[in-house]
């Protein structure tokens, strides 16, 4: 049972984080229909800069806003001078763009920072809380908790506001949001500066239990992806599950089955998934027209 | 017509390339990069038949890449399988994985495939990398020269015609394909599997077909490598690698084979040409990646053939 529990929580941590960087794919891909790979490096950034601003003296919670806003700003300037001069161009063509981006951040981050492993300190301590016997780090309970927070925000924003309501209609239909007078191509930008938000507090949460170095972008970004797929692509409430789903399917794998192969578990259960259900677990059916 | 034309036009030109660029090549360094630019734009155009032309995504090329390049080195080197038949059993072997998994995967559509076939590919290094006593882990294992009927095939140059026939004959085979009803079916699908499907097109059968032929490239190519290097590594087989075709494929061109040369030219030369910059390396190839897809929409080779057609009176 001890065991249980720890795998439990140690997979419902790193299913967050892949739930934040689902669910920031998941809101560029409603907007624009891009899939944006450089959604990891958000994540990356966010734990990178806070360490270095932490190590230059700014005080941590300083550091973390100063990270948010940088990536952001990062973010935009993605939108800005890369997605949107591409506008209309092909799904492909748009993705191979962003694979660019990442790996231009990537360059940035191992030149503007360094190429060592870094941690920080975690907000309430290292002390473990024992819970049915299974030690659980007081920071995974913080991740958990903030990314309940941030759905729930995201959630209200995106039903209780005139701008995340512009959101989804630009995400159900570009043309019509277009012609009821929604600034749709401010709306990709939103949603890059959400999504780039999300992957960089999601980054500064984590980085006391995992660490954080330039290169950690593409792993997430590939765990992330399959999360949004596994969920359904375009399904907010689809990427918190797949992530949260991947993230227990890697803890239990490595734990009762094989370390070695618990990447490999997680994806044979994605397979599995898609092979009764093509559109992922909430995703819809699309119908295409000739 | 035009297209086949144009396309077999490629071809040739692809053949003169490759006869008459050894004139002007002044060092085995140069030799070389040629070899790679060659092994990789088999591989580029293995995946180009399912992408450009079946418009079947897959992240995991590199998986059957991998398969090729182990087979090479796991043959001769624990069961004394020549290398030119482990080559080949490693060609029919990716051809087999691709036809069996091909028939499930190949029914989910876009992002969906994408992310199947990214599973795919991530097993498969995952299996070369965790058993060990067989492929050396994740340290890699040396691969037993090519022994040819006698001829021992190592260094750039004898590799340079080796991997530059190869790539001619596999250039010359695709184009054939394309023009023949398997090429117009597949490219029917391409344009629309809905409306493909309607005129009575064997969806499963051409986009199978397609993946199979594509991990065949993919294994040669693969194979051709480990041969080449005398080593082979997890890597081989590995997400980056698999990203790397899809966007040489892209970069060049989707749908063009002279295309998947200039994408494998692009990326294979770049990152030598850019060791100049040291650390800057990675920025310099991510911004170029960006300008090109930019400016070159549909990829190099068919966005210039599209601006020199408009020029023309």
């Amino acid at each position: 049972m001890p065991e249980f529990l720890q795998f439990l929580a140690s997979g419902l941590t790193v299913g967050a984080i892949y739930a934040l960087v689902a669910l920031g794919f998941t809101l560029i891909y409603n907007a624009s229909d891009v899939i944006n790979f450089a959604q990891g490096e958000f994540v990356m950034l966010g734990g990178m800069v806070t360490v270095f601003a932490t190590a230059a003296g700014v005080p941590l919670p300083l550091a973390a806003l100063i990270a948010i806003v940088a990536t952001v700003l990062v973010g935009l300037a993605l939108h800005r001078f890369a997605i949107a001069p591409a506008r209309g161009a092909s799904a492909v063509t748009l993705i191979i763009i962003t694979i660019g981006a990442s790996i231009l951040l990537r360059g940035l981050a191992a030149v503007i920072f360094d190429k060592r492993f870094h941690s920080l300190p975690p907000i309430a301590g290292n002390k473990p809380l024992l819970v049915g016997g299974a030690a659980i780090l007081p920071q995974s309970i913080i991740v958990l908790a903030a990314t309940a927070v941030i759905v729930v925000l995201l959630w209200a924003l995106m039903t209780r506001t005139l701008i995340g309501k512009a959101l989804l209609a630009t995400a159900a239909n570009r043309l019509a949001a277009r012609l009821v007078g929604i600034d749709t191509g401010r709306m990709v930008g939103l949603s890059f500066v959400v999504s780039a938000a999300i992957g960089a507090i999601g980054g500064i949460l984590v980085t006391p239990i995992t660490l954080t170095s330039y290169d950690v972008g593409t792993l997430l970004a590939l765990k992330g992806f399959a999360a949004a797929m596994l969920g359904g692509m375009g399904s907010p409430l689809g990427a918190v599950l797949g992530g949260l789903i991947v993230g227990l399917l890697e803890a239990f794998g490595a734990g009762y089955v094989s370390s070695a192969y618990k990447d490999a578990i997680a994806f044979l259960v994605i397979l599995d998934v898609l092979f009764v259900m093509p559109h992922g677990l909430f995703g819809r059916a699309g119908v295409e027209r000739v | 017509m035009v297209a086949a034309l144009q396309t077999r036009a490629g071809v040739m030109l692809l053949a003169v390339i490759i006869l008459l660029l050894p004139l002007v090549l002044p060092s085995p360094f140069y030799f070389r990069i040629a070899t790679l630019v060659f092994i990789f734009a088999l591989a580029v155009l293995g995946l180009n038949l399912l992408m450009g032309f079946a418009g079947q995504v897959s992240l995991g090329h590199a998986g059957f890449f991998g398969i090729g390049a182990y087979a090479v080195a796991v043959g001769p080197t624990h069961w004394g399988i020549p290398s030119w038949a482990a080559l080949i059993l490693g060609a029919v072997a990716a051809g087999l994985l691709a036809f069996l998994v091909g028939r499930p995967i190949l029914r989910l559509r876009g992002h969906y495939l994408a992310v199947a076939t990214l599973g795919m590919g991530l097993l498969i290094a995952m299996v070369l990398t965790n058993e060990a006593q067989l492929t050396g882990g994740p340290d890699g294992m040396p691969v037993p020269r090519l022994d040819l009927f006698g001829w021992r095939v190592r260094g750039a140059m004898p590799w340079y015609w080796v991997s530059g026939v190869t790539l001619a004959i596999a250039a010359w085979l695709a184009a054939n394909l394309l023009d023949s009803p398997t090429g117009r079916a597949l490219r029917a699908i391409h344009d629309s599997e809905t409306a493909a499907s309607v005129l009575g097109i064997d969806l499963a059968r051409y986009k199978l077909t397609a993946f199979v032929l594509s991990a065949v490239y993919g294994a040669i190519a693969g194979a051709y490598l480990a041969l080449f290097d005398g080593l082979v590594t997890p890597a081989t087989a590995g997400f980056l690698r698999s990203i790397e075709f899809v966007s040489m494929a892209v970069l060049g061109g989707l749908g063009s084979i002279l295309g998947s040369v200039v994408g494998a030219t692009l990326l294979v030369v770049l990152p030598q040409a850019l060791t100049v910059f040291h650390d800057y390396e990675h920025i310099v190839l991510g911004l170029i990646m960006i300008v090109f897809m930019v400016f070159l929409r549909a990829g190099i080779v068919p966005s210039l053939a599209a601006l020199a057609v408009r020029r023309k009176p």
